[in-house]
């Protein structure tokens, strides 16, 4: 038997493939938007992954150090240390802001680490570990730096020694990781105009400056200007440890905050990132039903510049079968080329986009499902309108 | 037939085409696809092992220089950067009644020294009289003997000679006294005037005036410094070194200094004190470094970075330092075996500042390791090897 699909395709074959390619980018915008969520939610993932910490300890109260602001004292990790199941400690600093590169700024995170403790970026696309304890920095590839370009953050410049990639902030700016103590200092020391009118400021104090006692002032100054905190204390267990019970002992006799990796999932996915994460995904149902409604009417205006051949068969007696089928492998057929356009044109362009876009074969095979159902349904509408059409028509009615 | 024949081809070849570009994108993009890694050998050669610190420019002797009672000052001689000499006035403090102090203990010694020769004199005069009575009594008891005056004359005189001795004894006394009165007077005015003295600052060596600390009219307490100064060729960098890297620093190994005014240079030095006290709070070893010939226009408490060799081996098998991994708190590296990786553990001795580690066991020379990748490694993890993994912008 004749395939009146495959032949009716190949009669006006150029407005099927453009009508399949125009469906295909709609299809692609919304698997990207899919990505985007999903990338959305991976962004908070890896933040946790990346430092490999098991437990993160914080300031007593606080959501910190990714959701609320925490301060933790940087020599709390010996008392950390000591308590049973932690093998690892590591102090960690969080700062967003800006930086200078090639005339423009980029925005980073700033996170100041300990090398070799919790907290190190765990890969490298290009270069080397930090080996001096100053003035040395990691950069993620989405900053555009280079290796061993000199960037400089407030008063010093740093040489960027390695790449590494995936270390975003749950915002999505990308990472630059330096030593802690350089890290601590730009959280903490102003720049030049600012420190000389804190001193001015406290040399104007007569609590801090008094003619009697030589020194005070210098020493009131001196306390002002050094910094002796952290954001988090990540913490490394040992392989038998039970995680809750250790978060428990921190939380009960070091009177700070412990996070197992679940609360921090649930801190970052449900609290931190649940707004734009919803936002997004209810764009992503708007535009899925946007696109299916597109391809209903695409496949039934299709269906209705045929009614006249539609006529013609009805005439020569062909079956309401072999009709029905028609409409519905042309449209099947649509799909197809819908989706592999879709999925192929997502593919491509996900590695341009500023933020991560993560696009899970789950969701492939969903939408290629979802693609094919909905041209499925579409077509009914239009089989619907084909079998009512009069064979008059056909003979210029 | 033919034609119908020729669609079915087309067809089914489309198919496939579509499937392998779903498959393509499917293993090499996605999730799905293959991490990229890059590859180094173990290599052999030398290694040279640093540390790295920064510090400041401090004097090693500094010399705070002021009064030891509070007081006012009344002139500033020097200014800073001025060269000084040994002793050289520098400062003067006001001695408000301390010349008048002097004065007056200077007569006190001039009475004194009247009233010793006015004891001495008296002291004469006292001997004078001893000598006259004893002569009396010695000729009453002769003339007694003999008959010639009563019992009672006699002891009359020799009373009289007596009480001679005991008043020119008295006098002596008095003498002595005196004598005393005047060296304490002389002692008064000595010390006095060392007093007096202290109210001039002088330089204790020599130096340049590092800080002109108060002016005139100020009045400071005892202990407050008044000038700074410093000895220029005491000069040295006070280098702070992270306690973990601080291991292996030994007076004498040699060192490079850079200085924040002039990074572009770098001054040879060499490891002169490691302090026995290092700071618990930062948890760095201070380290002090002094300069083979010093830099013109070094100014004390500027940054420097500071570079010291602390060890070098000679031929050691080493790998990049990206290369190293921990897994389960065991230093290892991953290799790659039929396009996945396995962890390898090693044992890893020193790390260079420039990124190399050295592989003390575990591996051999010409082995190959994983640097670089774009993720997490796993044990199993399928890898691809590329050269690189982010190419390098011109």
């Amino acid at each position: 038997m004749i395939n009146l699909a495959g032949r009716d395709i190949l009669y006006a074959w150029g407005k099927f493939i453009f009508t399949g390619l125009g469906l295909g980018l709609l299809v692609g915008l919304t698997l990207s938007m899919a990505g985007i969520y999903r990338g959305l939610v991976d962004d908070g993932m890896v933040l946790l992954q990346n430092g490999g910490a098991d437990l993160w300890v914080v300031q007593r109260d606080t959501l910190g150090p990714y959701a609320e602001p925490s301060n933790v004292r940087d020599d709390a990790y010996r008392a950390l240390l000591g308590v049973r199941g932690v093998a690892e400690a590591g102090n960690v600093t969080y700062l967003t802001m800006q930086i200078q590169h090639e005339s423009s700024d980029v925005r980073v995170m700033l996170v100041g680490f300990e090398p070799g403790h919790p907290g190190e970026p765990g890969y490298l696309v290009a270069g080397r570990p930090i080996t001096r304890s100053h003035y040395e920095a990691i950069a993620d590839v989405k900053t555009g730096f280079q290796l061993d370009e000199r960037i400089r953050i407030r008063r010093h410049e740093y040489t960027v020694v390695g790449l590494t990639r995936r270390m975003v902030s749950s915002g999505g700016d990308p990472m630059v990781f330096v030593p802690l103590q350089d890290a601590q200092e730009v959280q903490f020391l102003k720049d030049d105009d600012a420190l000389v009118n804190e001193r001015a400021r406290t040399a104007a104090n007569p609590a801090f400056n008094r003619p009697g006692v030589p020194g005070l002032l210098e020493a009131v100054q001196a306390s002002q200007a050094s910094s002796r905190t952290v954001n988090v204390v990540m913490l490394r267990l040992v392989s038998n440890a039970d995680e809750v019970v250790v978060a428990r002992e921190i939380r009960r006799w070091k009177h700070l905050e412990a996070y197992t990796r679940a609360d921090m999932n649930e801190i970052l996915v449900a609290k931190l990132i649940a707004t734009s994460a919803k936002q997004i995904f209810m764009f992503l149902v708007i535009l899925a039903v946007v696109s299916a409604a597109i391809v209903a009417f695409i496949i039934y205006t299709m269906t209705l510049n045929k009614v006249r051949e539609i006529a013609v068969l009805k005439l020569i007696g062909a079956r309401n079968r072999t009709i029905a089928g028609m409409i519905l492998q042309q449209a099947l057929g649509l799909g197809a080329i819908a989706f592999v356009v879709g999925k192929t044109v997502a593919t491509l362009w996900a590695p341009i986009f500023p933020k991560y876009v993560l696009l899970l074969p789950g969701d492939a095979v969903l939408g290629a499902v979802l693609v094919l159902v909905i041209c499925a349904f579409a077509s009914i509408v239009a089989i619907r309108a084909a079998l009512r059409v009069d064979p008059a028509t056909a003979i210029g009615g | 037939m033919n034609v119908k024949l020729g669609r079915k081809a087309t067809l089914i070849t489309a198919g496939i085409g579509v499937a392998v570009l779903l498959g393509w994108l499917a293993t090499s993009q996605g999730p799905l696809a293959p991490a990229k890694v890059t590859l180094a050998k173990v290599e052999q050669g030398p290694l040279i092992a640093s540390t790295f610190g920064i510090g400041t420019v401090e004097a090693r002797r500094s010399y705070a220089i002021g009064p030891t009672v509070a007081s006012r000052v009344l002139r500033v001689l020097v200014d800073q950067g001025d060269v000084v000499k040994t002793g050289q006035l520098l400062a003067e403090l006001d001695p408000v009644d301390l010349g008048d102090r002097v004065v007056s203990g200077q007569l006190a010694a001039e009475r004194t020294a009247s009233i010793v020769r006015a004891a001495e004199a008296q002291l004469a005069e006292a001997q004078s009289r001893t000598q006259l009575a004893v002569a009396s009594a010695r000729r009453s008891t002769e003339l007694r003997a003999q008959g010639f005056v009563s019992q009672e004359a006699a002891d009359a005189k020799g009373h009289e000679a007596n009480a001679a001795k005991a008043a020119a004894d008295a006098a002596a006394a008095q003498l002595a006294a005196a004598r005393r009165d005047h060296d304490r007077a002389l002692s008064d005015v000595a010390g006095v005037r060392k007093l007096r003295a202290q109210a001039r600052l002088t330089s204790l060596v020599d130096g340049v005036v590092s800080a002109r600390l108060v002016e005139p009219g100020t009045t400071i307490v005892a202990g407050q410094a008044v000038l700074q100064v410093i000895d220029p060729a005491t000069l040295w960098i006070k280098a702070r070194i992270d306690q973990g890297q601080a291991g292996g620093v030994h007076v004498g190994q040699p060192a490079e200094i850079v200085l924040r005014s002039d990074a572009k240079r770098a001054y040879r030095g060499e490891v002169q004190r490691v302090d026995w006290v290092s700071d618990a709070v930062t948890e760095e070893r201070i380290v002090n470094v002094g300069f083979a010939a010093r830099p013109e226009g070094i100014s004390v408490g500027e940054l420097v970075e500071v570079t010291i060799r602390t060890a070098e081996l000679a031929n050691v098998g080493s790998v990049p330092a990206a290369a190293l991994k921990r897994l389960d708190r065991q230093d290892g590296v991953w290799q790659f075996v039929d396009g996945r990786v396995a962890f390898r553990p090693v044992k890893v001795g020193i790390t260079t500042l420039d990124g190399r580690s050295q592989i003390v066991d575990g591996l051999n020379v010409g082995d190959e390791v994983v640097v670089h990748s774009e993720q997490v490694l796993k044990p199993d993890t399928r890898v691809k090897v590329v050269p690189a993994i982010v190419r390098a912008n011109p």
